[in-house]
């Protein structure tokens, strides 16, 4: 408690103080920025460097190309995999997402729900190595009788034709554990975006006599929508790319076939990669990071995608 | 807080208050009731038409189902009864999306508890054929690139972060957030072909070096690093910034002094699930390091041993006897879902036990 008697005094100098440019500001304004931009060289090397390495492969004659037939004939089939996981991944996962996310965020005990959403998390934490041992050891053999059933009473639609491995490592089988590895990536996106619906909205809903499912139905999912359709894209991304999982799993031999459940089945470009490349040298390593290029492109390319889908719902939500 | 509490009149019962009388056709433990007896009767069929644990979830779950919603529907109506069709469908999905987690934890435990022995912590491969062996040469090979990986990500990840929340404005912000959320989908095997080309540029092809798998891990470790930051950095309240400045403390120190020590937890987490992302990482690893099978723990210096791709080489080519080498790799998968699992918890309790009150 002091208190002075003497008056307040006047300001130093007459003059506006200028804002002072600080030579720490300086810096540290300038080492912020320098690694933002880093990160785009970081992202523009990347393309460079990928690109860089590949050209010997795309100049290349036809006949040098492993295959025989140019480096489109070689790439072709294993993008056709790639693509045939990835779709098969996400037409088993994002239903499967989408449910969960609602059951956690509109259906389970308030108090389990943090708890629950937090064990689905994990299952996006375990290494993708961890999850190819599973799928040879636990999924496959699992899904063997199924295969044998759907050969027998399945067998007139083209997917199911077999003959049935005996293994269990098929295409489906490849497909089955992506979906597991991208589940929690689409449902925590999904779960976000649901639980941010205008309560508003809800509460009208239930008011007026709607049931649970009507009220999720009509405030709801509308709302999500363009959520639940980014985080499917973003796990498409991740399914896409995804290498040692199928390199473990699937019992590939090239060609292009929608045979799911036998034991030859295309490759995909990641998991051809992880297979050739300890053992590759000259040409066939920059054929391999030729495929790599088109599998960055399409990655890019369908991340942008999703990215754009969830930042221009983020613009208008009405809960902000 | 009233507004999210709302109670639900489709399934939850409502108070009766005064002379408003509650209609209920059902009781409220018939539908469960009725529930159980149809899983009854499924795993009934499934034992006459031979017994399978899996064929007798699938009936019990499907005759479960099918019996509530013809009760409820013969009862309640349609409404009601497609409500509860849906909430059992939905009950399903999560119960069978906790199957694989289940079976990953069991299938792995069961088979790595074999080799979890003092052994496999203190001795490399060098030598070893069949019985024996270890993964220190792996273990230690993982802590220097993934200790390496931080040096480099972090700091660069924590800038970016300072950037897009200080200091950022205009085009060069939306771009770096734009890229940044594309770069966390890059995938892990374009990763190790950017290292790998980056660095054979430089020292021919073929090389492999410790240092390049860091550098592939750092490309997918900073845009998480940044991402997770980012959102920490914008929890921290205006107010003590506005402070910072009213009180005439240069913005570098405001941020150093009032930003980041508020936001020290949130950052720890952000970075210790950032590693917990990168340290199973195996396919960039895998075409950048290699494998060897004495332990090198010289970045700079040819190829190093890792957990991940040890437990792969030691599954995908397992020599003859295979079986002692396939342990080996369970093992070896059992201690990365360890560490993984370790490093989760770890962050959970930062962010737990060291968060700053902001009073939100």
């Amino acid at each position: 408690m002091t208190t002075t008697s003497a008056p307040p005094q006047a300001p130093r100098s007459p003059e506006a103080p200028r804002p002072k440019r600080r030579l720490g500001d300086r810096v540290f304004a300038g080492t912020t920025t320098g690694a933002g931009v880093l990160i785009l060289l970081v992202l523009a090397g990347v393309a460079i460097f990928l690109i860089s390495e590949a050209w010997p492969a795309i100049v290349a004659p036809a006949g040098d190309i492993p295959g025989g037939k140019g480096l489109t004939a070689y790439i072709a089939p294993l993008l056709f995999g790639t693509l045939l996981a990835a779709v098969i991944a996400l037409l088993v996962a994002t239903p499967l997402a989408v449910a969960i996310a609602l059951y956690i965020t509109y259906y389970a005990p308030r108090r389990l729900a943090s708890g629950m959403g937090y064990v689905i998390d994990l299952l996006a934490a375990i290494p993708s190595v961890v999850y190819g041992f599973w799928g040879i050891a636990a999924l496959a053999p699992a899904l063997v009788p199924f295969y044998g059933w759907a050969e027998k009473h399945l067998g007139f639609l083209p997917f199911f034709a077999g003959p049935a491995s005996a293994t269990g490592r098929t295409m489906l089988t490849a497909g089955i554990m992506l979906a597991v590895m991208i589940l929690p990536i689409i449902s925590a996106i999904s779960r976000e975006v649901f639980s941010q619906a205008p309560a508003l909205h809800r509460e009208a809903a239930l008011a007026l006599g709607a049931t649970r499912w009507e009220m999720i139905r009509m405030a709801v999912l509308p709302y999500g929508k363009s959520g639940v359709i980014g985080g499917a894209m973003l796990g498409l991304g991740r399914a896409l790319g995804e290498t040692l999982a199928i390199a473990i799993v699937l019992s590939a031999s090239g060609g292009i076939t929608f045979n799911l459940i036998s034991s030859s089945n295309p490759n995909t470009i990641a998991a051809n990669i992880a297979l050739q490349f300890p053992e590759s040298t000259g040409l066939d390593v920059n054929t391999l990071i030729a495929s790599g290029l088109a599998l960055f492109v399409i990655t890019l390319a369908v991340n942008m995608l999703a990215r754009w889908v969830v930042n221009r719902r983020a613009d208008f939500s009405g809960a902000n | 807080m009233t507004a999210t509490r709302s109670a639900d009149p489709g399934t939850a019962p409502g108070r009766a208050t005064g002379l408003v009388e509650q209609h209920r056709p059902l009781p409220r433990v018939a539908l469960s009731g009725l529930y159980v007896l149809g899983a009854l009767a499924g795993v009934v069929l499934s034992a006459v038409t031979g017994f399978n644990v899996v064929l007798a979830v699938l009936y019990a779950v499907v005759l479960g189902t099918v019996a509530v919603y013809v009760a409820s529907r013969s009862v309640e109506g349609s409404r009601k009864a497609f409500d509860r069709l849906v909430t059992s469908v939905v009950t399903t999905a999560f119960a069978v999306a906790m199957v694989p987690l289940v079976s990953l934890v069991w299938t792995v435990l069961s088979r790595g508890l074999k080799r979890l022995d003092a052994e496999f912590f203190t001795s490399s491969m060098l030598g070893v054929v069949g019985e024996g062996g270890g993964a220190y040469h792996a273990i230690m090979g993982t802590l220097v690139i993934t200790a390496i990986t931080a040096v480099i990500s972090v700091p660069i990840g924590l800038l970016t972060a300072l950037y897009l929340v200080e200091y950022g404005t205009g085009r060069l912000k939306r771009w770096i957030t734009f890229l940044v959320d594309v770069m966390t989908g890059i995938p892990s095997i374009v990763a190790g072909l950017f290292a790998f080309a980056l660095f054979a540029l430089f020292f021919g092809p073929g090389v492999r070096m410790g240092i390049m798998g860091a550098i592939a891990l750092s490309v997918l470790m900073i845009p998480v690093v940044v991402r997770s930051s980012e959102e920490v950095l914008k929890l921290v309240p205006n107010e003590l910034r506005e402070a910072a400045y009213a009180l005439g403390v240069p913005k570098w120190r405001t941020i150093i002094k009032v930003v980041i020590p508020t936001a020290i937890a949130g950052l720890a987490t952000a970075v210790t699930l950032a590693i917990a992302r990168v340290v199973g990482e195996t396919a960039p690893l895998l075409i950048t390091v290699g494998i060897i099978n004495g332990t090198n723990l010289d970045p700079f210096d040819g190829r190093m041993a890792t957990l991940p791709v040890f437990a792969y080489y030691q599954l995908t080519q397992p020599g003859f006897p295979p079986q002692y080498a396939i342990d080996r790799a369970w093992t070896a998968a059992l201690i990365l879902i360890i560490l993984v699992m370790a490093l989760n918890v770890v962050a959970r309790l930062i962010s737990r036990f060291f968060a700053p009150k902001t009073g939100r």
